[in-house]
């Protein structure tokens, strides 16, 4: 089969360009960039709008094994395609861990019936207790394509140290989270006026700091390849970039809810706010842009975290945290490229090409022989979101109400369309 | 030519001394073949087996060199008495000191505890074992053995398999195989390397595959019990699926290859059960047997020099 994309604004996060062009689609894979369009080929007209590799969304949750009643891999796939999402990287912070390689084959499988890819990373310690490390060989035979402890940091730096030696010998990925877990016990927001405003426990954004320098440390000490989940705090930026100046193998992610949210979000408490690491400061928030534009911060994610109506229906502190993406990551985006912080190429690097590459996906491309996983949007576009609407089987996002701008009109997959929008 | 007063290591003895070692060694394993095996090489001397750590293995083989070259053997269970009872290391080694013994055999779960109890008492010590640091008649008994199944003792491939980081054995068998010029390649996973250990002049292979390449020696390691589930590696299977010696990996090494092991083995762990008992290119009984024979040579070695010394300090003492 073969398609021909025309009159279509290209999003090019390897070039970092934006432009007008076309792109011809065959058995799945691009097969060229500003060719005319070969006999037969089905003609889609963009009408002017962009087309971009599709979003790899790194750090997804999906509720199996045990939540499937907060997602599904069929849901998290439909609500993938709608949102421009054309590979998902899910956690293994599931009930149980996905820690054995057994688990993982079969969770693959039923993985596998989904619209849009889904790849796994595995527990980074059993049960993600960290006090033993998981079988990082198996577990990478079956398709493991990173290892992390989700949220929860490895507190013992002996054993921690020992996993990241034993996965620098298998060319491991190793994905932690900064944080040092005393101060940050507990805490829901950020320390500082409004935290003590609002009367909510709170942590110092040193915490984060801490806990990212600790695991430099043990990178220039085993030099394991690693990646940071989530750098929310300004504070964190020189040492991130000393460290990468270095030449250590290390890469770091921000959420788009640190991009486009801060603490004054808090103020109703609204429990759709709560996330872990908390909102931060609005100078943060700004710094994290600039450091994602400057390229230290190298992946952008929405870190989909489905949870159910009664989890979040209680006091902040209590109610469960995080937030459902993968459907308004691409919508949120566009505040952050319209407000002028960011253009579109730099967006896709960050959403798309970076991840595919630190995760050694053929994804995040638009040149010949790439995979052809793309979606088509309209940047413009704008609409008020509504929650329910949502095709995650949770609707907790925070962006409910809100006026956005950004709608997917199409999303393919190996070529093959796995979503169709209002034009 | 052995001038040593000691046998505390391999690293302060000459390759020359090794050979005499393994050459006297050799004419030991004729004797114990025999059904009479005894010698007067040690005829009243006294031999104190000091095992502060416990060994079954090594304290027979001990116990049985001595007493088939004549010498009063008396084994100390270290573990279970005075140092109970609180007295210290050196305290222990004056106490024994008393007692005049000829040779002490001593092995202690610290690096360095055999060199300082040496320091504190007259008679030569043999070091069985010390923490991390070296077991040196383990890495004698294993050159004997393939010197005896290779013809030579130099220009050979030999892959040392497993946990380095924790063994003693791997560390005499580095630096005496080193001495004796064989290129030497040390395989395991990162977290059981030690650090720095390229410096050593060794290669070293995180793949066994590469790392059993066309060896002519195929050196496997006991891997500990307390060193199995999750912090130095993940779990049992994993290990022997990447690390375990099983036939697939073997065919990668010269065809006539040893293989050999310090013992006690963990079968299905570090090596499948097959290839421990192949006639072919398992050589882990013979270990055992020149075991015995090196550490008669030793301790004869050791007991000549010993009365070389206290001849040397009477007639100096006449002449005064």
């Amino acid at each position: 089969m073969i398609l021909h994309v025309q009159n279509a604004r290209l999003i090019d996060p390897e070039g970092l360009t934006d432009g007008i062009g076309s792109l011809t689609i065959r058995d799945g894979l691009i097969e060229a960039v500003g060719a005319a369009a070969p006999e037969g080929a089905e003609i889609i007209d963009a009408a002017g709008k962009c087309t971009a590799p599709g979003i790899v969304d790194w750090g997804v949750k999906i509720g199996e094994p045990g939540e499937r009643h907060k997602e599904s891999f069929r849901s998290a796939g439909l609500a993938a395609a709608a949102g421009g999402v054309t590979t998902i990287i899910a956690r293994p912070d599931t009930l149980p861990p996905l820690d054995d390689p057994e688990a993982l084959e079969f969770v693959a499988r039923r993985a596998a019936d989904a619209p849009v890819h889904i790849r796994h990373m595995a527990a980074l310690t059993k049960g993600r207790q960290g006090r033993e490390m998981v079988e990082m060989g198996f577990l990478q035979d079956a398709g493991a394509v990173a290892f992390s402890d989700g949220v929860r940091p490895v507190t013992d730096t002996r054993l921690l140290s020992r996993c990241m030696t034993y996965a620098r010998g298998l060319d491991a990925l190793i994905v932690g989270h900064p944080q040092d877990a005393g101060l940050s016990a507990g805490a829901v927001a950020t320390s500082g006026k409004f935290a003590s405003l609002y009367g909510l426990p709170a942590v110092s954004p040193m915490a984060e700091v801490m806990g990212l320098d600790r695991d430099l440390g043990l990178v220039r000490m085993t030099r394991a390849r690693w990646h940071a989940d989530q750098i929310t705090v300004a504070a964190s930026l020189p040492a991130l970039r000393r460290a990468k100046d270095e030449g250590l193998d290390i890469t770091a992610g921000t959420s788009i809810h640190h991009l486009t949210l801060n603490e004054f979000d808090l103020g109703d408490y609204r429990t759709f706010f709560r996330f872990t690491p908390p909102l931060r400061s609005e100078d943060d928030r700004v710094a994290m842009i600039e450091a994602v534009a400057e390229g230290v911060i190298d992946v952008i994610a929405s870190f989909h975290t489905p949870q159910d109506e009664e989890s979040k229906r209680l006091p902040f502190a209590e109610a469960a945290p995080g937030a459902v993406g993968l459907q308004t990551l691409l919508p949120a985006a566009m505040r952050l490229f319209h407000q002028g912080g960011l253009t579109l190429p730099q967006l896709w690097r960050a959403m798309s090409l970076n991840p595919a590459r630190r995760l050694g996906l053929d994804a995040g491309r638009l040149a010949p022989g790439a995979s052809a996983d793309l979606v088509l949007f309209d940047p413009e576009a704008p609409f008020v979101m509504d929650r329910f609407k949502l095709l995650s089987k949770s609707k907790n996002t925070p962006f409910d109400g809100a006026l956005m701008q950004g709608r997917v009109i199409g999303t393919w997959v190996r070529g093959k369309r796995v979503f169709a929008g209002e034009k | 030519m052995f001038r040593a007063r000691h046998l505390l290591g391999i690293e302060p003895l000459a390759p020359a001394e090794i050979t005499t070692v393994l050459d006297l060694a050799d004419s030991y394993v004729d004797l114990n073949r025999r059904t009479i095996k005894r010698s007067d090489a040690l005829e009243g001397m006294t031999q104190i087996n000091l095992f502060f750590e416990n060994s079954t293995r090594t304290q027979s083989s001990f116990e049985l060199a001595g007493k088939r070259l004549g010498a009063d053997v008396m084994n100390m269970a270290v573990a279970q008495s005075s140092v109970k009872k609180g007295e210290t290391l050196i305290d222990t080694a004056l106490t024994l000191n008393a007692m005049h013994p000829d040779l002490l055999v001593v092995r202690h779960n610290q690096s360095g505890a055999v060199n300082l109890l040496a320091e504190k008492v007259n008679c030569a010590v043999l070091n069985a074992g010390d923490g991390r640091h070296e077991h040196p008649t383990q890495a004698l008994l294993d050159a004997l053995t393939i010197r005896r199944a290779k013809g030579r003792l130099h220009r050979l491939t030999i892959a040392i398999c497993g946990d380095i980081a924790h063994s003693r054995v791997a560390r005499s068998n580095l630096i005496l195989l080193g001495k004796m010029e064989n290129r030497i390649r040390l395989v395991g996973p990162a977290t059981l390397m030690p650090a720095g250990v390229a410096e050593f002049g060794c290669e070293v292979h995180e793949d066994m595959r590469a790392g059993l390449q066309d060896a002519d020696v195929v050196m496997m390691l006991r891997l500990q019990r307390e060193r199995m589930d999750g912090g130095f590696i993940p779990s049992e299977r994993e290990y022997y699926h990447r690390w375990g010696l099983d036939a697939e990996k073997l065919a990668l090494a010269k065809p006539d290859a040893i293989v050999m092991h310090p013992g006690p083995m963990n079968r299905g762990v570090e090596i499948d059960g097959t290839i421990a008992d192949d006639i072919n290119h398992s050589v882990i009984r013979d270990q055992v047997e020149m075991g015995v024979a090196v550490r008669m040579a030793a301790m004869d070695l050791l007991a000549r020099n010993l009365r070389a010394e206290r001849g040397a300090q009477l007639s100096r003492a006449v002449e005064v």
